[in-house]
Protein backbone atom coordinates (compact mmCIF):
# COMPACT_ATOMS: atom_id res chain seq x y z
CA UNK A 1 0.00 0.00 0.00
CA UNK A 2 0.80 3.39 -0.22
CA UNK A 3 3.61 6.15 1.98
CA UNK A 4 1.83 9.25 3.52
CA UNK A 5 4.76 11.95 4.19
CA UNK A 6 4.23 14.60 6.43
CA UNK A 7 6.28 17.66 4.70
CA UNK A 8 7.67 20.45 7.09
CA UNK A 9 7.19 24.03 5.16
CA UNK A 10 6.17 27.51 6.20
CA UNK A 11 3.46 27.87 3.61
CA UNK A 12 5.87 29.87 1.42
CA UNK A 13 8.30 27.15 1.02
CA UNK A 14 9.41 23.35 1.42
CA UNK A 15 12.25 22.58 3.61
CA UNK A 16 15.09 20.59 2.82
CA UNK A 17 13.95 18.13 5.31
CA UNK A 18 11.02 16.92 3.18
CA UNK A 19 13.08 16.30 0.51
CA UNK A 20 15.65 14.15 2.49
CA UNK A 21 12.26 12.26 3.88
CA UNK A 22 10.98 11.62 0.50
CA UNK A 23 14.24 10.01 -0.35
CA UNK A 24 13.52 7.79 2.91
CA UNK A 25 9.62 7.36 1.87
CA UNK A 26 10.99 5.61 -1.77
CA UNK A 27 13.07 3.12 -0.31
CA UNK A 28 10.01 1.84 1.80
CA UNK A 29 7.65 1.76 -1.60
CA UNK A 30 7.05 3.65 -4.97
CA UNK A 31 3.82 5.25 -3.96
CA UNK A 32 3.97 8.12 -2.22
CA UNK A 33 1.72 11.29 -1.44
CA UNK A 34 3.08 14.18 0.25
CA UNK A 35 0.31 16.48 2.80
CA UNK A 36 1.60 19.98 2.59
CA UNK A 37 -0.89 20.74 5.90
CA UNK A 38 -1.11 24.51 6.05
CA UNK A 39 -2.84 28.02 5.15
CA UNK A 40 -1.91 29.94 1.82
CA UNK A 41 0.54 26.71 1.15
CA UNK A 42 0.11 26.88 -2.79
CA UNK A 43 3.83 27.18 -3.00
CA UNK A 44 5.22 24.60 -0.83
CA UNK A 45 2.39 22.35 -2.52
CA UNK A 46 3.95 23.03 -6.04
CA UNK A 47 7.88 22.61 -4.95
CA UNK A 48 6.27 19.19 -3.28
CA UNK A 49 5.11 18.37 -6.66
CA UNK A 50 8.04 18.96 -8.32
CA UNK A 51 10.10 16.59 -6.33
CA UNK A 52 11.01 13.50 -8.24
CA UNK A 53 8.97 9.94 -7.68
CA UNK A 54 5.89 11.88 -5.59
CA UNK A 55 2.59 10.10 -6.76
CA UNK A 56 0.95 12.83 -5.73
CA UNK A 57 0.62 15.99 -3.16
CA UNK A 58 -2.60 16.71 -0.75
CA UNK A 59 -2.99 20.17 -0.01
CA UNK A 60 -4.84 20.56 3.45
CA UNK A 61 -5.95 24.20 4.12
CA UNK A 62 -7.31 25.71 7.20
CA UNK A 63 -6.88 28.44 9.74
CA UNK A 64 -5.54 25.75 12.26
CA UNK A 65 -3.52 24.52 10.02
CA UNK A 66 -1.20 27.59 9.61
CA UNK A 67 1.10 27.18 11.99
CA UNK A 68 0.56 23.07 11.99
CA UNK A 69 -0.67 23.33 15.26
CA UNK A 70 -0.46 19.68 16.86
CA UNK A 71 -3.99 19.19 17.42
CA UNK A 72 -6.04 19.61 14.33
CA UNK A 73 -2.84 18.76 12.07
CA UNK A 74 -2.96 15.36 14.04
CA UNK A 75 -6.45 15.01 13.27
CA UNK A 76 -5.47 15.68 9.54
CA UNK A 77 -3.64 13.13 9.69
CA UNK A 78 -5.36 10.18 11.28
CA UNK A 79 -8.54 11.54 8.44
CA UNK A 80 -6.09 10.15 5.52
CA UNK A 81 -4.66 7.35 7.25
CA UNK A 82 -6.72 4.57 6.08
CA UNK A 83 -5.63 4.84 2.36
CA UNK A 84 -2.08 4.30 3.69
CA UNK A 85 0.32 1.83 5.36
CA UNK A 86 2.98 3.51 6.12
CA UNK A 87 2.98 7.56 7.52
CA UNK A 88 6.20 8.97 8.05
CA UNK A 89 7.71 13.17 8.51
CA UNK A 90 11.22 14.39 8.78
CA UNK A 91 12.33 14.59 12.46
CA UNK A 92 11.87 18.65 12.53
CA UNK A 93 10.45 19.97 15.58
CA UNK A 94 7.04 20.05 13.26
CA UNK A 95 7.19 16.66 12.80
CA UNK A 96 8.58 15.81 16.37
CA UNK A 97 5.50 17.66 17.62
CA UNK A 98 2.69 16.22 15.88
CA UNK A 99 3.75 12.20 14.65
CA UNK A 100 3.62 10.72 18.20
CA UNK A 101 0.39 11.85 18.51
CA UNK A 102 -0.65 10.60 15.73
CA UNK A 103 0.69 7.29 16.38
CA UNK A 104 -1.65 7.02 19.64
CA UNK A 105 -4.76 7.99 18.01
CA UNK A 106 -3.72 5.50 15.54
CA UNK A 107 -2.89 2.89 18.59
CA UNK A 108 0.30 2.53 16.78
CA UNK A 109 3.98 2.48 18.31
CA UNK A 110 6.01 4.81 16.81
CA UNK A 111 9.92 4.29 15.33
CA UNK A 112 11.36 7.72 16.26
CA UNK A 113 14.68 9.13 14.09
CA UNK A 114 14.96 6.50 11.63
CA UNK A 115 19.22 6.58 10.11
CA UNK A 116 18.46 3.65 8.08
CA UNK A 117 15.49 1.40 6.41
CA UNK A 118 16.07 -2.49 6.05
CA UNK A 119 12.84 -3.60 4.92
CA UNK A 120 9.72 -1.73 4.70
CA UNK A 121 8.52 -3.13 8.74
CA UNK A 122 12.69 -2.83 9.53
CA UNK A 123 14.67 0.24 10.53
CA UNK A 124 17.94 1.36 12.93
CA UNK A 125 17.52 4.21 14.70
CA UNK A 126 20.14 5.57 17.33
CA UNK A 127 19.87 4.63 21.07
CA UNK A 128 21.72 6.27 24.13
CA UNK A 129 23.15 9.59 22.33
CA UNK A 130 23.91 7.52 18.97
CA UNK A 131 25.96 5.14 21.11
CA UNK A 132 24.17 2.02 20.24
CA UNK A 133 22.37 1.30 16.64
CA UNK A 134 19.03 -0.36 17.41
CA UNK A 135 17.49 -2.57 14.94
CA UNK A 136 13.77 -2.97 15.00
CA UNK A 137 10.69 -4.64 13.63
CA UNK A 138 7.35 -2.97 13.57
CA UNK A 139 4.37 -5.80 14.28
CA UNK A 140 2.14 -3.40 14.16
CA UNK A 141 -0.32 -3.10 10.93
CA UNK A 142 0.64 0.71 9.88
CA UNK A 143 4.01 2.33 10.60
CA UNK A 144 4.77 5.62 11.70
CA UNK A 145 8.20 6.84 11.72
CA UNK A 146 9.92 9.83 11.72
CA UNK A 147 13.24 10.35 9.69
CA UNK A 148 16.15 11.82 10.78
CA UNK A 149 17.05 13.77 7.59
CA UNK A 150 20.73 13.88 7.92
CA UNK A 151 21.11 10.12 7.20
CA UNK A 152 19.34 10.73 3.82
CA UNK A 153 20.04 12.19 0.46
CA UNK A 154 17.35 14.68 -0.97
CA UNK A 155 15.20 13.15 -3.83
CA UNK A 156 15.84 15.05 -6.83
CA UNK A 157 13.61 17.88 -8.15
CA UNK A 158 11.74 16.74 -11.04
CA UNK A 159 9.60 18.32 -13.66
CA UNK A 160 6.66 19.31 -11.71
CA UNK A 161 4.73 16.16 -13.44
CA UNK A 162 2.77 15.11 -9.42
CA UNK A 163 -0.86 16.24 -9.52
CA UNK A 164 -1.74 18.44 -6.62
CA UNK A 165 -5.61 17.50 -4.83
CA UNK A 166 -7.12 19.54 -2.29
CA UNK A 167 -8.20 17.74 0.81
CA UNK A 168 -11.04 19.13 3.13
CA UNK A 169 -9.90 18.75 6.92
CA UNK A 170 -12.24 18.26 9.23
CA UNK A 171 -13.29 20.37 12.22
CA UNK A 172 -11.27 19.68 15.42
CA UNK A 173 -11.58 21.10 18.42
CA UNK A 174 -9.42 24.26 19.04
CA UNK A 175 -7.78 23.10 22.23
CA UNK A 176 -5.27 25.41 21.80
CA UNK A 177 -3.86 29.04 19.40
CA UNK A 178 -0.88 30.14 17.80
CA UNK A 179 0.60 33.15 19.52
CA UNK A 180 3.77 34.22 17.51
CA UNK A 181 7.15 32.73 16.30
CA UNK A 182 10.40 34.26 17.13
CA UNK A 183 12.42 33.08 14.58
CA UNK A 184 16.06 33.83 14.39
CA UNK A 185 17.10 36.15 11.46
CA UNK A 186 20.46 35.30 9.63
CA UNK A 187 21.64 35.53 6.68
CA UNK A 188 23.63 32.92 6.83
CA UNK A 189 23.08 29.39 5.47
CA UNK A 190 20.18 26.96 7.82
CA UNK A 191 22.22 24.96 9.94
CA UNK A 192 20.43 21.26 9.42
CA UNK A 193 21.46 21.80 5.84
CA UNK A 194 24.74 23.87 5.30
CA UNK A 195 27.58 22.00 3.82
CA UNK A 196 29.80 23.57 6.39
CA UNK A 197 29.23 24.77 9.72
CA UNK A 198 31.44 26.49 12.36
CA UNK A 199 30.52 25.62 15.99
CA UNK A 200 31.04 26.90 19.22
CA UNK A 201 31.74 26.23 23.23
CA UNK A 202 31.69 27.35 26.81
CA UNK A 203 35.48 28.82 25.83
CA UNK A 204 33.95 31.28 23.91
CA UNK A 205 33.70 33.23 27.05
CA UNK A 206 30.83 35.46 26.20
CA UNK A 207 28.13 36.56 23.03
CA UNK A 208 30.30 39.33 22.35
CA UNK A 209 33.36 37.03 21.91
CA UNK A 210 31.20 34.04 20.08
CA UNK A 211 30.05 36.66 17.90
CA UNK A 212 33.86 38.03 17.09
CA UNK A 213 35.18 34.81 16.60
CA UNK A 214 32.96 32.60 15.51
CA UNK A 215 31.21 34.45 12.89
CA UNK A 216 33.48 35.60 10.29
CA UNK A 217 35.40 32.40 10.22
CA UNK A 218 31.33 31.44 9.18
CA UNK A 219 30.98 34.20 6.98
CA UNK A 220 34.16 33.45 5.54
CA UNK A 221 33.54 30.17 4.59
CA UNK A 222 29.65 30.50 3.83
CA UNK A 223 28.87 28.36 6.72
CA UNK A 224 26.34 27.94 9.06
CA UNK A 225 26.74 28.67 12.94
CA UNK A 226 26.28 25.86 15.44
CA UNK A 227 26.70 25.93 19.20
CA UNK A 228 27.35 23.42 21.99
CA UNK A 229 24.61 23.39 24.87
CA UNK A 230 27.14 25.18 27.23
CA UNK A 231 27.40 27.92 24.90
CA UNK A 232 23.32 28.17 24.39
CA UNK A 233 23.19 28.00 28.09
CA UNK A 234 25.12 30.56 28.83
CA UNK A 235 23.40 32.81 26.22
CA UNK A 236 26.11 33.21 23.82
CA UNK A 237 24.23 31.48 21.19
CA UNK A 238 20.66 31.33 20.44
CA UNK A 239 19.04 28.11 21.07
CA UNK A 240 17.92 26.90 17.75
CA UNK A 241 21.90 26.63 17.05
CA UNK A 242 22.06 24.15 19.64
CA UNK A 243 24.06 20.38 18.07
CA UNK A 244 23.34 17.52 19.61
CA UNK A 245 21.33 14.79 21.31
CA UNK A 246 18.50 17.25 21.86
CA UNK A 247 19.81 19.88 19.67
CA UNK A 248 19.88 19.62 15.82
CA UNK A 249 21.37 16.46 14.09
CA UNK A 250 23.59 17.84 11.54
CA UNK A 251 26.17 16.08 8.84
CA UNK A 252 27.58 18.56 6.71
CA UNK A 253 30.79 17.89 4.55
CA UNK A 254 33.04 20.27 7.13
CA UNK A 255 32.39 20.46 10.83
CA UNK A 256 34.63 22.62 12.99
CA UNK A 257 33.74 22.79 16.37
CA UNK A 258 35.88 25.26 18.55
CA UNK A 259 36.31 25.31 22.13
CA UNK A 260 34.00 21.95 22.34
CA UNK A 261 34.82 19.06 24.17
CA UNK A 262 33.29 16.67 22.58
CA UNK A 263 30.74 15.15 25.46
CA UNK A 264 28.87 12.63 24.19
CA UNK A 265 25.62 14.19 23.66
CA UNK A 266 27.41 16.71 22.07
CA UNK A 267 29.19 14.24 19.12
CA UNK A 268 25.53 12.66 18.88
CA UNK A 269 24.88 15.36 16.88
CA UNK A 270 27.66 16.11 14.85
CA UNK A 271 29.42 12.69 14.40
CA UNK A 272 28.13 11.57 10.86
CA UNK A 273 29.93 14.98 9.32
CA UNK A 274 31.97 14.22 6.82
CA UNK A 275 35.00 15.86 7.77
CA UNK A 276 35.59 17.11 11.76
CA UNK A 277 37.92 19.73 12.48
CA UNK A 278 38.90 20.45 16.52
CA UNK A 279 40.41 23.25 17.63
CA UNK A 280 40.83 23.04 21.67
CA UNK A 281 43.58 24.25 23.84
CA UNK A 282 43.65 20.67 25.69
CA UNK A 283 45.36 17.49 23.65
CA UNK A 284 43.56 15.08 25.56
CA UNK A 285 39.97 16.43 24.87
CA UNK A 286 37.23 13.96 23.62
CA UNK A 287 36.48 15.76 20.41
CA UNK A 288 40.29 15.14 18.87
CA UNK A 289 38.79 11.13 18.68
CA UNK A 290 36.34 11.84 16.49
CA UNK A 291 38.52 14.64 14.53
CA UNK A 292 39.93 14.20 10.89
CA UNK A 293 42.56 16.71 11.62
CA UNK A 294 42.59 18.53 15.24
CA UNK A 295 44.79 21.76 16.12
CA UNK A 296 45.94 21.89 19.70
CA UNK A 297 45.81 25.73 20.22
CA UNK A 298 43.75 28.94 21.23
CA UNK A 299 40.50 29.53 19.81
CA UNK A 300 41.09 33.22 20.07
CA UNK A 301 44.17 32.79 17.92
CA UNK A 302 43.97 29.78 15.55
CA UNK A 303 40.35 31.20 14.83
CA UNK A 304 40.82 34.12 13.71
CA UNK A 305 44.25 33.14 11.55
CA UNK A 306 42.14 30.87 10.08
CA UNK A 307 39.84 33.14 8.87
CA UNK A 308 42.44 36.03 7.87
CA UNK A 309 44.32 32.95 5.54
CA UNK A 310 41.24 31.97 3.41
CA UNK B 1 -4.92 22.57 39.94
CA UNK B 2 -2.82 19.11 40.59
CA UNK B 3 0.46 18.62 38.59
CA UNK B 4 1.06 15.32 37.67
CA UNK B 5 4.82 14.84 36.42
CA UNK B 6 6.27 11.68 35.21
CA UNK B 7 9.77 10.92 35.52
CA UNK B 8 11.56 7.80 34.50
CA UNK B 9 14.98 5.96 36.02
CA UNK B 10 17.76 6.10 33.11
CA UNK B 11 21.30 5.06 32.72
CA UNK B 12 23.22 8.69 34.21
CA UNK B 13 23.79 11.05 31.50
CA UNK B 14 27.74 10.72 32.29
CA UNK B 15 28.08 7.14 31.65
CA UNK B 16 29.51 5.75 28.33
CA UNK B 17 27.51 2.63 27.32
CA UNK B 18 28.52 -0.36 25.90
CA UNK B 19 26.57 -2.83 23.45
CA UNK B 20 26.72 -6.21 24.44
CA UNK B 21 28.73 -8.02 21.76
CA UNK B 22 26.12 -10.57 21.11
CA UNK B 23 23.96 -7.56 19.71
CA UNK B 24 21.68 -8.47 22.29
CA UNK B 25 21.13 -4.95 24.09
CA UNK B 26 23.08 -2.30 26.01
CA UNK B 27 25.10 -3.88 29.06
CA UNK B 28 24.11 -1.59 31.87
CA UNK B 29 25.71 -3.91 35.11
CA UNK B 30 26.60 -1.61 37.82
CA UNK B 31 25.94 1.22 36.01
CA UNK B 32 24.88 4.20 37.71
CA UNK B 33 21.52 4.75 37.39
CA UNK B 34 19.72 8.80 37.61
CA UNK B 35 16.65 10.48 36.80
CA UNK B 36 16.41 11.23 33.12
CA UNK B 37 17.58 14.97 33.18
CA UNK B 38 14.54 16.03 31.57
CA UNK B 39 12.33 14.92 34.62
CA UNK B 40 14.49 17.06 36.41
CA UNK B 41 13.37 20.23 34.76
CA UNK B 42 9.62 19.19 34.93
CA UNK B 43 9.67 18.27 38.63
CA UNK B 44 11.54 22.17 39.30
CA UNK B 45 9.02 23.74 37.39
CA UNK B 46 6.22 21.98 38.88
CA UNK B 47 7.51 22.40 42.21
CA UNK B 48 7.93 26.04 40.91
CA UNK B 49 4.35 26.03 40.18
CA UNK B 50 3.25 24.72 43.35
CA UNK B 51 5.75 27.60 45.24
CA UNK B 52 4.19 30.17 43.22
CA UNK B 53 0.80 29.41 44.53
CA UNK B 54 -0.29 28.10 40.89
CA UNK B 55 -0.77 24.52 41.50
CA UNK B 56 -1.54 22.86 44.41
CA UNK B 57 -0.12 19.86 44.45
CA UNK B 58 2.89 17.90 42.79
CA UNK B 59 2.30 14.10 42.07
CA UNK B 60 5.03 12.09 40.63
CA UNK B 61 5.08 8.54 38.74
CA UNK B 62 7.06 6.11 37.54
CA UNK B 63 6.94 2.93 35.66
CA UNK B 64 9.50 0.99 35.91
CA UNK B 65 11.64 -1.50 38.48
CA UNK B 66 11.20 -1.75 41.94
CA UNK B 67 14.69 1.08 41.64
CA UNK B 68 12.33 3.55 40.29
CA UNK B 69 11.60 4.19 43.85
CA UNK B 70 14.80 5.95 44.15
CA UNK B 71 13.91 8.22 41.42
CA UNK B 72 10.81 9.04 42.92
CA UNK B 73 12.62 9.47 46.69
CA UNK B 74 14.55 12.54 44.15
CA UNK B 75 11.58 13.76 43.30
CA UNK B 76 10.23 14.29 46.24
CA UNK B 77 12.35 15.70 47.75
CA UNK B 78 12.97 18.39 45.62
CA UNK B 79 9.49 19.18 46.44
CA UNK B 80 6.97 16.75 44.93
CA UNK B 81 4.68 15.82 47.43
CA UNK B 82 3.27 11.63 46.76
CA UNK B 83 4.79 9.17 44.50
CA UNK B 84 3.73 6.52 42.54
CA UNK B 85 5.39 3.52 41.34
CA UNK B 86 4.17 1.13 38.72
CA UNK B 87 6.06 -1.88 38.51
CA UNK B 88 7.23 -3.62 35.06
CA UNK B 89 10.14 -4.88 34.64
CA UNK B 90 11.68 -5.20 30.76
CA UNK B 91 10.80 -2.77 28.34
CA UNK B 92 8.49 -0.75 28.27
CA UNK B 93 6.92 1.45 25.17
CA UNK B 94 6.44 4.71 25.16
CA UNK B 95 2.62 3.73 23.78
CA UNK B 96 2.65 1.71 26.95
CA UNK B 97 3.91 4.41 29.07
CA UNK B 98 1.23 6.58 27.88
CA UNK B 99 -1.58 4.51 28.31
CA UNK B 100 -0.49 4.15 31.82
CA UNK B 101 0.02 7.49 32.79
CA UNK B 102 -3.46 8.18 30.76
CA UNK B 103 -5.27 6.36 33.52
CA UNK B 104 -3.01 8.02 36.04
CA UNK B 105 -3.91 11.66 35.05
CA UNK B 106 -7.58 10.20 34.89
CA UNK B 107 -7.57 8.81 38.25
CA UNK B 108 -5.92 12.09 40.02
CA UNK B 109 -8.08 14.76 38.63
CA UNK B 110 -4.55 16.43 37.00
CA UNK B 111 -4.79 20.02 35.46
CA UNK B 112 -1.20 19.63 33.73
CA UNK B 113 1.45 16.86 32.92
CA UNK B 114 4.74 18.01 32.47
CA UNK B 115 6.97 15.55 31.35
CA UNK B 116 10.67 15.60 29.85
CA UNK B 117 10.55 16.10 25.88
CA UNK B 118 12.86 13.08 25.99
CA UNK B 119 14.31 10.43 28.03
CA UNK B 120 17.95 9.41 27.21
CA UNK B 121 18.28 6.22 27.30
CA UNK B 122 15.52 5.24 24.13
CA UNK B 123 15.89 9.18 22.55
CA UNK B 124 12.17 8.58 21.38
CA UNK B 125 10.90 11.91 22.14
CA UNK B 126 7.28 10.72 21.98
CA UNK B 127 5.09 10.31 25.58
CA UNK B 128 4.34 13.35 25.57
CA UNK B 129 2.76 13.83 22.48
CA UNK B 130 1.10 10.32 23.13
CA UNK B 131 -0.65 11.19 25.97
CA UNK B 132 -1.88 14.31 25.08
CA UNK B 133 -3.44 12.27 22.37
CA UNK B 134 -4.71 9.47 24.48
CA UNK B 135 -6.82 12.24 26.71
CA UNK B 136 -7.49 14.43 24.38
CA UNK B 137 -5.69 17.08 25.71
CA UNK B 138 -3.78 19.97 24.12
CA UNK B 139 -0.22 19.70 24.04
CA UNK B 140 3.27 22.23 24.10
CA UNK B 141 6.16 20.05 23.46
CA UNK B 142 9.58 21.21 23.97
CA UNK B 143 8.48 24.42 26.28
CA UNK B 144 11.24 26.85 27.48
CA UNK B 145 8.63 28.74 29.48
CA UNK B 146 5.27 28.51 30.89
CA UNK B 147 2.91 31.25 32.15
CA UNK B 148 -0.56 30.62 33.81
CA UNK B 149 -3.28 32.76 32.64
CA UNK B 150 -6.29 31.52 34.04
CA UNK B 151 -8.13 28.44 31.97
CA UNK B 152 -5.34 28.58 29.55
CA UNK B 153 -1.29 28.68 29.78
CA UNK B 154 1.09 30.60 27.66
CA UNK B 155 3.85 28.23 26.63
CA UNK B 156 7.11 29.54 24.47
CA UNK B 157 8.42 26.34 23.15
CA UNK B 158 12.09 25.82 21.53
CA UNK B 159 11.32 25.38 17.95
CA UNK B 160 13.75 24.27 14.80
CA UNK B 161 13.79 28.35 13.95
CA UNK B 162 13.79 29.84 17.11
CA UNK B 163 11.40 30.16 19.46
CA UNK B 164 7.17 30.09 19.26
CA UNK B 165 4.69 31.03 21.86
CA UNK B 166 1.40 29.14 21.98
CA UNK B 167 -1.69 29.37 24.64
CA UNK B 168 -3.26 25.93 25.52
CA UNK B 169 -6.60 25.43 27.05
CA UNK B 170 -6.44 23.19 30.28
CA UNK B 171 -5.87 20.66 31.00
CA UNK B 172 -2.52 20.50 28.91
CA UNK B 173 0.29 18.60 28.31
CA UNK B 174 3.36 19.81 28.39
CA UNK B 175 6.95 18.70 27.75
CA UNK B 176 10.04 20.15 29.45
CA UNK B 177 13.33 21.48 27.24
CA UNK B 178 16.36 22.23 28.35
CA UNK B 179 16.34 25.96 29.29
CA UNK B 180 12.90 25.99 30.96
CA UNK B 181 14.53 26.00 34.40
CA UNK B 182 17.50 24.95 36.17
CA UNK B 183 16.80 21.94 39.23
CA UNK B 184 17.81 22.40 42.38
CA UNK B 185 19.70 19.82 44.62
CA UNK B 186 17.97 18.61 46.94
CA UNK B 187 18.61 19.38 50.52
CA UNK B 188 19.56 17.09 53.28
CA UNK B 189 16.57 17.92 55.50
CA UNK B 190 14.64 17.93 52.64
CA UNK B 191 15.91 14.23 51.55
CA UNK B 192 15.03 13.23 54.73
CA UNK B 193 11.79 14.68 54.88
CA UNK B 194 11.29 12.27 51.46
CA UNK B 195 11.32 9.44 52.87
CA UNK B 196 8.58 10.30 54.92
CA UNK B 197 6.33 11.28 51.95
CA UNK B 198 3.58 8.77 50.86
CA UNK B 199 4.89 6.26 48.07
CA UNK B 200 2.31 3.81 46.51
CA UNK B 201 2.94 1.02 44.13
CA UNK B 202 0.82 -0.49 41.40
CA UNK B 203 0.71 -3.23 38.01
CA UNK B 204 -0.25 -1.89 35.09
CA UNK B 205 -2.45 -5.19 35.65
CA UNK B 206 -3.98 -3.13 38.41
CA UNK B 207 -5.08 -0.51 36.03
CA UNK B 208 -6.25 -3.58 33.60
CA UNK B 209 -3.29 -2.81 30.86
CA UNK B 210 -1.61 -4.84 28.64
CA UNK B 211 2.18 -3.95 28.07
CA UNK B 212 3.36 -6.19 25.42
CA UNK B 213 6.10 -4.34 23.11
CA UNK B 214 5.32 -3.36 19.43
CA UNK B 215 8.16 -3.13 18.14
CA UNK B 216 10.77 -6.50 17.94
CA UNK B 217 14.48 -5.23 19.31
CA UNK B 218 16.10 -7.26 16.58
CA UNK B 219 19.62 -6.65 17.76
CA UNK B 220 21.49 -3.39 19.07
CA UNK B 221 24.94 -2.80 17.27
CA UNK B 222 27.84 -0.76 17.88
CA UNK B 223 27.92 2.37 15.72
CA UNK B 224 30.53 2.66 12.92
CA UNK B 225 33.92 3.91 14.56
CA UNK B 226 35.35 6.59 12.45
CA UNK B 227 39.11 6.07 11.52
CA UNK B 228 41.25 8.19 13.75
CA UNK B 229 42.31 11.61 12.59
CA UNK B 230 45.76 13.72 12.49
CA UNK B 231 47.10 16.85 14.63
CA UNK B 232 48.39 19.38 12.07
CA UNK B 233 51.21 21.31 13.36
CA UNK B 234 49.59 24.72 11.96
CA UNK B 235 46.88 26.83 10.38
CA UNK B 236 48.07 26.95 6.49
CA UNK B 237 48.74 22.62 7.25
CA UNK B 238 45.26 22.64 8.37
CA UNK B 239 43.49 24.91 5.61
CA UNK B 240 46.06 22.81 2.97
CA UNK B 241 44.68 19.29 3.83
CA UNK B 242 40.88 20.61 3.98
CA UNK B 243 41.71 22.10 0.18
CA UNK B 244 43.92 19.26 -0.94
CA UNK B 245 43.46 16.23 0.67
CA UNK B 246 39.93 16.38 2.18
CA UNK B 247 38.75 18.55 -0.79
CA UNK B 248 35.79 20.66 1.39
CA UNK B 249 36.89 23.78 0.97
C1 LIG C 1 20.11 15.79 29.01
C2 LIG C 1 21.30 16.43 28.40
C3 LIG C 1 21.24 16.79 27.08
C4 LIG C 1 22.32 17.44 26.48
N1 LIG C 1 22.23 17.76 25.17
C5 LIG C 1 23.28 18.36 24.58
C6 LIG C 1 23.24 18.71 23.21
O1 LIG C 1 22.25 18.47 22.50
N2 LIG C 1 24.31 19.34 22.67
C7 LIG C 1 25.45 19.63 23.41
O2 LIG C 1 26.39 20.22 22.87
N3 LIG C 1 25.50 19.29 24.70
C8 LIG C 1 24.45 18.67 25.31
N4 LIG C 1 24.54 18.37 26.63
C9 LIG C 1 25.68 18.91 27.42
C10 LIG C 1 26.97 18.12 27.32
O3 LIG C 1 26.94 17.07 28.25
C11 LIG C 1 28.18 19.05 27.64
O4 LIG C 1 27.99 19.59 28.92
C12 LIG C 1 28.35 20.19 26.64
O5 LIG C 1 28.33 19.69 25.32
C13 LIG C 1 29.66 20.90 26.91
O6 LIG C 1 29.79 22.03 26.07
P1 LIG C 1 31.24 22.58 25.70
O7 LIG C 1 32.02 21.54 25.02
O8 LIG C 1 31.03 23.87 24.99
O9 LIG C 1 31.84 22.96 27.13
P2 LIG C 1 32.99 22.26 27.96
O10 LIG C 1 32.74 20.82 28.12
O11 LIG C 1 33.17 23.09 29.16
O12 LIG C 1 34.27 22.36 27.02
C14 LIG C 1 34.93 23.54 26.73
C15 LIG C 1 36.18 23.15 25.97
O13 LIG C 1 36.85 24.31 25.54
C16 LIG C 1 38.26 24.11 25.68
N5 LIG C 1 38.87 25.45 25.80
C17 LIG C 1 38.78 26.31 26.83
N6 LIG C 1 39.41 27.47 26.52
C18 LIG C 1 39.89 27.33 25.27
C19 LIG C 1 40.60 28.18 24.40
N7 LIG C 1 40.91 29.44 24.73
N8 LIG C 1 40.94 27.71 23.18
C20 LIG C 1 40.61 26.44 22.81
N9 LIG C 1 39.92 25.61 23.59
C21 LIG C 1 39.56 26.04 24.82
C22 LIG C 1 38.43 23.23 26.88
O14 LIG C 1 39.65 22.50 26.80
C23 LIG C 1 37.19 22.33 26.76
O15 LIG C 1 37.50 21.14 26.06
C24 LIG C 1 23.48 17.71 27.24
C25 LIG C 1 23.56 17.31 28.56
C26 LIG C 1 22.47 16.67 29.14
C27 LIG C 1 22.58 16.25 30.56
N1 LIG D 1 8.88 4.54 32.17
C1 LIG D 1 8.54 5.82 32.37
N2 LIG D 1 8.10 6.24 33.58
C2 LIG D 1 7.75 7.52 33.78
N3 LIG D 1 7.83 8.48 32.84
C3 LIG D 1 8.26 8.11 31.63
C4 LIG D 1 8.64 6.79 31.32
N4 LIG D 1 9.02 6.75 30.03
C5 LIG D 1 8.89 8.00 29.55
N5 LIG D 1 8.44 8.83 30.52
C6 LIG D 1 8.20 10.29 30.40
O1 LIG D 1 8.12 10.63 29.04
C7 LIG D 1 9.19 11.51 28.67
C8 LIG D 1 9.63 11.26 27.24
O2 LIG D 1 10.12 9.95 27.10
P1 LIG D 1 10.36 9.26 25.68
O3 LIG D 1 9.11 9.46 24.89
O4 LIG D 1 10.64 7.83 25.99
O5 LIG D 1 11.54 9.95 25.07
C9 LIG D 1 10.24 11.32 29.76
O6 LIG D 1 11.05 12.47 29.89
C10 LIG D 1 9.36 11.08 30.99
O7 LIG D 1 8.85 12.31 31.50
Amino acid sequence: MAILLFADHDNASLSEHSARALGAALQIGPEVDILIAGQGACAAADAAAALAGVRRVLLAEADPLAERMAEPTAALIVQLAVDYDTILAPATSSGKNVLPRVAALLDVMQISEVTQIVAPDTFKRPIYAGNAIEVVQSTDALRVLTIRSASFAPAATGDGAAPVVAVDPAAAPALSSFGQNLLSVSDRPDLSSARIVVSGGRALGSKQRFEAVINPLADKLGAAVGASRAAVDAGYAANDHQVGQTGKVVAPDLYIACGISGAIQHLAGMKDSRIIVAINSDGEAPIFQVADYGIVGDIFDIVPQMERAL
Amino acid sequence: MKILVPVKRVVDHNVKIRVKTDGSGVDLANAKMSMNPFDEIAVEQAVRMKEAGEATEVVVVSVGPAQAQEVLRTALAMGADRAILILADGRVEPLSVAKILQRVAQAEGAGMVILGKQAIDDDCNQTGQMLAALLGWSQATFASKIEMEGAHALVTREIDGGLQQIRVTLPAVVTADLRLNEPRYASLPNIMKAKKKPLVQQTPEDLGLPIAPRLTVLRVEEPVARASGIKVGSVAELLDKLKTEAAVI
